[in-house]
This record gives C-alpha cells, sequence and structure tokens, in this order.
C-alpha cells in the first residue's frame, strides 16, 4: 500500500472469559487501515467487527497484539487520549445537555477555549444541517436528526478517525439511505478517515472503499467492494456478499469436472465451483452449448425474475434473468432449458 | 364528541370524585386538622400546668428567638435555642453529606450488578427497616458508648490505652443519625443510577473527558433528580430527629425535635412548642421549594 496508514491492527487477541471456557472474539486479526478512507468492518453479528472498532476506540484493551494510530501505540492509551472519536449505535447523546452544548462537549473537555468550541459548534451544525435545533434538548429530536448529532458531536474534536458503530441500524429504510449519502459527503467534506461497522453487505458495497469482510472472529478478506463481490476467496464472503450458487467440482487438465460430467473453464483453485445467478444464460435447449438443465421454479422479483433449475443429477442452480415484461424469455416449471455462464463468470474457491 | 357522550363523560367524572369523596375527606382532616390546632395554639397564652389558655399572644413566636429576662423584664435573643438551632441544622447537613458520601458508591455499586443480584442488594439495604428505630438507635449505642463493642475491641487489641468517648457528644448523633438514615439515601440515588445509560461514560470518554469530567459533566448532571431526593428525604427527618439524639446525645446535646417535646412536657410552654413546630414545618417547606425548583430548571426530562 502506497497511501499513508492511519490505524494498523497487528495480531490482536481478544478474549473474553478465562482459561478454557474463554471466548475468542477476535483471533489473530491484522488490518491496516489508509489515512482518508473509508473502511468497512463487515460480518454477521458475533463476528467481532464491534470488538475491532472498540479496541481501536480504547473501551476494551487487546489480550494480544498492538493498534497503531498514525504509527503511534496506543494499545495501552485510554479512550480520551486517543484522537478518535465514536459514533454509538445508540447515539449516546448527553440528556442533559441542549444539541449546541453536545456538539462541543469534546472541544470543552479538550480545553479548548471558548470562541473556538462556538466556532467550531457552529460550523458543525451547519455542515448537518441542524443550525435552527441549536437550543433544543437532543430529546426533542427525531431519529434521523440525533443521529447528525451523534455524528456532528463526533467530528466537531476533528479526530484522525471517525469510528461508526452501525450508526444506521436504527433508521427505516428511506431514512438510511439518506444518511448513506450523508455519510459519505461529510467523509468527502472533512477528509477524515472513517472506520464503519455494519452488517448490512449492501451498505458496505455503496458506501466503502475497502471492506474487511470478518467471521468468527478472523478477517476473512480484505478488499474493495467490486474484488469482494467479483472474487470472493472463500465460501463464506461468496455467501454472505450477494447470493452464489455453488457447484462441488473436480480438478481436471481441462477445466473443473462438474458432478454431472460437464466440464467448465473456470479461474482459480479449489473444489468448489461459484457463479453468481445474473451471470448464467438461459437458452432453448438442445441448441448450442450449455448444460442441461430443467426449471422447477419461477419467483418474480420486479426487475428481473429468479428462474431456480435443476442439473441433470439433480443439483439445483438459480439463475437471474430480466423480467419477460423488460423484453425477456418466460419460463415455466418442468422446461428443459441450456444454462451457459458468462465468460469468466465462473471461479473456483477452497471450501 | 357527541353530546350523549360528553353528559357521559361528565357523569363518570362526578362519580369517581363522589366515590374517593370519603377518602379525600379523611385525608385533608388527617393532614390539616392537627397542624391547624397546632397552629392555633402557637397564638395562646401559656396555662400554669401545660395546656393552653384562650388568650391571644404572641409570646410563643416571640420566644422562639427571644427570651424575657425575669428581673428586668428585658428581651434578649435566645443563645441557648439559637445553638439548638444550629446544631441542628449542622448535624442535618453534616448528616446529609456524610450519607452521600457513603450512599452514592453503594448505589452505584447496586445498580452496576447484573439484574438478577440487584434485588438482593436492595432488599439487604430495607433489612435495617425491619427493626424498631428505637432498637436501631440503641444498637449503635452498645457500640460506640465507652464500654462498647468498639472501645472493648480497640483497647483489647493494644491500639488505644482509653476508650474513645464520644458518646452523649454532636459526634454519636451525627453517626447514629448517618446510620439511621442511609438507606433513604441509597434507594433515590439507586433509581436515578439505573435509569443512567451507561453508554454515556464511553461517550464522555470518548470525547477526551477524564474520569472525573466524566463524573463532574456526565454523571452528577443526569442523576441530579435522585441526589436532590436523597438529600431530602435525608435532611428533612435529620432535622426533625428526636430519638436518636436523645438515645446518643444524652439529653444535653439537644436537637429541635427534643426541644419542642421539652417545651409540651417539662417546660409546660405548648404555645412556644407549637409555634417551634411550625417553624420548623417552614423550614422544611422552604427545603422543599428549593429541591422543586432545582429539579424542574432546564426542563430535565429525568426530573
Amino acid at each position: 500500500m502506497t497511501q499513508k496508514v492511519a490505524i494498523t491492527a497487528q495480531n490482536i487477541i481478544k478474549a473474553f472469559g478465562q482459561g478454557a471456557t474463554a471466548l475468542r472474539a477476535l483471533d489473530d486479526v491484522s488490518v491496516d487501515i489508509a489515512t482518508g478512507e473509508f473502511f468497512t468492518l463487515l460480518g454477521p453479528s458475533g463476528c467481532g467487527k464491534t470488538t475491532l472498532l472498540r479496541l481501536i476506540a480504547g473501551f476494551e484493551m487487546p489480550t494480544a497484539g498492538k493498534i497503531l494510530i498514525d504509527g503511534a501505540d496506543v494499545t495501552e492509551m485510554p479512550p480520551n487520549r486517543r484522537p478518535v472519536n465514536t459514533v454509538f449505535q445508540s447515539y449516546a447523546l448527553f440528556p442533559h445537555l441542549t444539541v449546541a452544548e453536545n456538539i462541543g462537549f469534546g472541544l470543552k473537555m479538550q480545553g479548548r477555549p471558548q470562541a473556538e468550541v462556538k466556532a467550531t459548534t457552529a460550523e458543525m451544525l451547519a455542515l448537518v444541517k441542524l443550525d435552527a435545533m441549536a437550543d433544543r434538548k437532543t430529546s426533542q429530536l427525531s431519529g434521523g436528526q440525533q443521529q447528525r448529532v451523534a455524528l456532528a458531536r463526533a467530528l466537531a474534536p476533528r479526530p484522525k478517525v471517525l469510528l461508526l458503530d452501525e450508526p444506521l441500524s436504527a433508521l427505516d429504510l428511506k431514512l438510511r439511505k439518506e444518511m448513506q449519502v450523508e455519510l459519505k459527503r461529510l467523509q468527502l467534506e472533512t477528509g477524515i478517515t472513517f472506520v464503519f461497522v455494519t452488517h448490512d453487505q449492501e451498505e458496505a458495497l455503496t458506501m466503502s472503499d475497502r471492506i474487511a469482510v470478518m467471521s468468527a472472529g478472523k478477517v476473512q478478506q480484505v478488499g474493495a467492494p467490486r474484488d469482494i463481490y467479483t472474487r470472493p476467496v472463500n465460501r463464506f464472503v461468496a455467501s454472505f456478499i450477494g447470493e452464489t450458487n455453488f457447484l462441488p467440482v473436480t480438478a481436471t487438465q481441462q477445466g473443473a469436472r462438474l458432478s454431472t460430467g460437464d466440464v467448465i473453464a473456470a479461474e482459480g483453485q479449489g473444489t468448489v465451483l461459484i457463479v453468481r445467478p445474473e451471470q448464467l444464460r438461459l437458452g432453448p435447449a438442445g441448441v448450442g452449448a450449455g448444460l442441461a438443465a430443467t426449471v422447477t421454479g419461477v419467483v418474480y422479483f420486479g426487475t428481473d425474475i429468479h428462474v431456480n433449475l435443476a442439473l441433470s443429477d439433480g443439483t439445483s442452480l438459480t439463475a437471474r434473468v430480466p423480467s419477460p415484461v423488460d423484453g425477456g424469455a418466460d419460463f415455466t416449471t418442468g422446461q428443459p432449458v441450456a444454462v451457459t455462464f458468462q465468460p469468466g463468470a465462473a471461479r473456483l474457491i477452497r471450501e | 364528541m357527541s353530546p350523549a357522550e360528553q353528559s357521559q363523560r361528565r357523569k363518570s367524572t362526578r362519580n369517581g370524585w363522589l366515590l374517593s369523596a370519603p377518602a379525600l375527606t379523611l385525608l385533608f382532616l388527617a393532614a390539616s386538622g392537627p397542624l391547624l390546632i397546632v397552629l392555633v395554639y402557637s397564638f395562646l397564652t401559656p396555662g400554669q400546668y401545660g395546656n393552653v389558655v384562650w388568650e391571644f399572644s404572641l409570646d410563643g413566636w416571640v420566644g422562639i428567638l427571644f427570651t424575657r429576662d425575669i428581673f428586668d423584664g428585658t428581651t434578649n435573643l435566645a443563645d441557648a435555642h439559637l445553638t439548638i438551632f444550629w446544631r441542628s441544622v449542622k448535624l442535618s447537613l453534616m448528616t446529609t453529606a456524610l450519607t452521600f458520601a457513603l450512599g452514592f458508591p453503594t448505589a452505584w455499586f447496586i445498580a452496576t450488578r447484573p439484574p438478577a443480584q440487584r434485588a438482593m442488594w436492595l432488599f439487604l439495604i430495607t433489612i435495617p427497616f425491619w427493626t424498631n428505630l428505637l432498637i436501631r438507635t440503641f444498637a449503635i449505642n452498645e457500640v460506640i458508648r465507652n464500654e462498647g463493642l468498639m472501645n472493648t475491641v480497640l483497647i483489647g487489641a493494644g491500639l488505644i490505652s482509653e476508650p474513645i468517648r464520644i458518646i452523649n457528644t454532636d459526634t454519636a448523633v451525627f453517626i447514629g443519625m448517618a446510620y439511621v438514615y442511609l438507606p433513604l439515601m441509597v434507594l433515590p440515588l439507586f433509581a436515578a443510577i439505573d435509569r443512567f445509560d451507561m453508554k454515556l461514560l464511553e461517550a464522555g470518554y470518548d470525547l477526551y473527558a477524564s474520569r472525573l469530567q466524566v463524573l463532574r459533566h456526565v454523571i452528577l448532571p443526569i442523576v441530579k433528580p435522585g441526589i436532590i431526593a436523597g438529600s431530602i428525604l435525608v435532611f428533612v427527618p435529620s432535622l426533625g430527629a428526636y430519638v436518636t439524639p436523645r438515645v446518643l446525645g444524652g439529653g444535653k446535646n439537644m436537637m429541635i425535635g427534643n426541644f419542642i417535646e421539652l417545651q409540651f412536657g417539662q417546660g409546660r410552654n405548648w404555645p412556644l412548642g407549637a409555634a417551634l413546630s411550625m417553624a420548623l414545618l417552614l423550614i422544611v417547606m422552604a427545603a422543599l421549594l428549593i429541591y422543586v425548583r432545582a429539579s424542574t430548571k432546564g426542563n430535565n426530562p429525568h426530573g
């Protein structure tokens, strides 16, 4: 990586509990997060993503390993000395303070001059478009507004890194989409490194510069959204991000041999062939190349239809094809079809 | 709403008032009746063997702060009375401060236990209420008197050669009151801390506040209603305390409660006793007013 590194996590192990019953929330995790990037920790609940975020914030100490911020070892440093701020999942706004006092809290605790606190607070209020709400109590705000106060409060001290712990999970779908755009805008305007935790793969794909997919306390894959979607390294990443068909294969000289005996050219190495549903093409049976399959069901999704298929030996597959309304072919259950793969779509991964 | 529904609603409201009328009447009479009697008595003339003579007099109220010299008839400030007032206020404030200092960590400890354990800790806090106040006070007496448990153990251990003489002093009264009223501080503090969102601590630390700053700028302002409620619950009964100063103060170190009792007993000055009672009531009401104003100020949602 040629960019400057904002955060380095080195061989982090975090165990809760003692001895044999200890639970490893993080098991030898190493990540480098570049300065100015929007970095997302993605994974199902219990995968350790929030624990990693809390270790960076300083709320937890690692059992082993080191955390560096801008090259300085902060492993033992308490949260109030670290140049990072957090946007909490529940916002954790101070109920006894006004919106403006909440936003100015960090600056006040740092002992900045009153004039600076006032000026920065006003600037932040404008940034999150809450100028009119400055003197309200936080309990008088809507969920979306509280979310923005939490953002402004964490951004006000100009941290080197902003940590966001599933900040959008409490909002309804429409507001969540708005805040996704808003967050991206704030990140670009401030140039601050964002570390974002989510379990929503779509959120991760649309917002991030890079994503670390985590599972069972380990980082499974780190990469740009496109890399992770198109070149997942293992079954977990492939199944967690988007939908995938998994086909057991045996590697041969010519390519991957399916259980039906057909041989398909595929990149990569391993015993499982993956192909995304939208990368399958369905043609009339018996015309040209393609795997012989039978339609077992059709599900209408509005923009497209999902066609469930069974190969000659019973292996099931799903294809995503344009809806008949938009000019695509229609399919009926029991219809024989020929399945072809888009060039380069099939990849082999390890189990 | 249709006229029929309106009249139905009015009728049910009227029925509600009618049904609760006996209880309300009883409450009103029980609360205001004795007070009214005491108020009237405070403006009468003392009888020779106690009781009152139905003759208007302001001597009771004047007597709170002044004494009339029996020889030359001049009126002077009553130093003895002022000493008693001062001792009462001072000991009550000290008791409130000590119960807060002990009660806050206790309440914090209980509120941060796992939910299943909290009930057990709260139950332990309420155990002293099972025993009569007088018996608890005598128990403290047994611990701190010159030949009591504390001195016996300390002398036996060779730590002191002379007993620590605190029985029959203000210190003894102070210790006794702090012991008796501690649960009244812990319970409202617990209620306030229990509602406190512990995530706010992390938010505070995250925003560069030290531990002390988090305590001062986050915890204390938010649990303030609990602090005020606990302080009132301790201060008010402390100010009117009777049993504790009587048993541990040895009769010499009187507080207002003992002084009032004296007027109705040996002092045979019922109007003065009545006026003192009303004065105590006024002090308590002033304290409550401060409480109401402090807790509604700033529109605190936890208030």
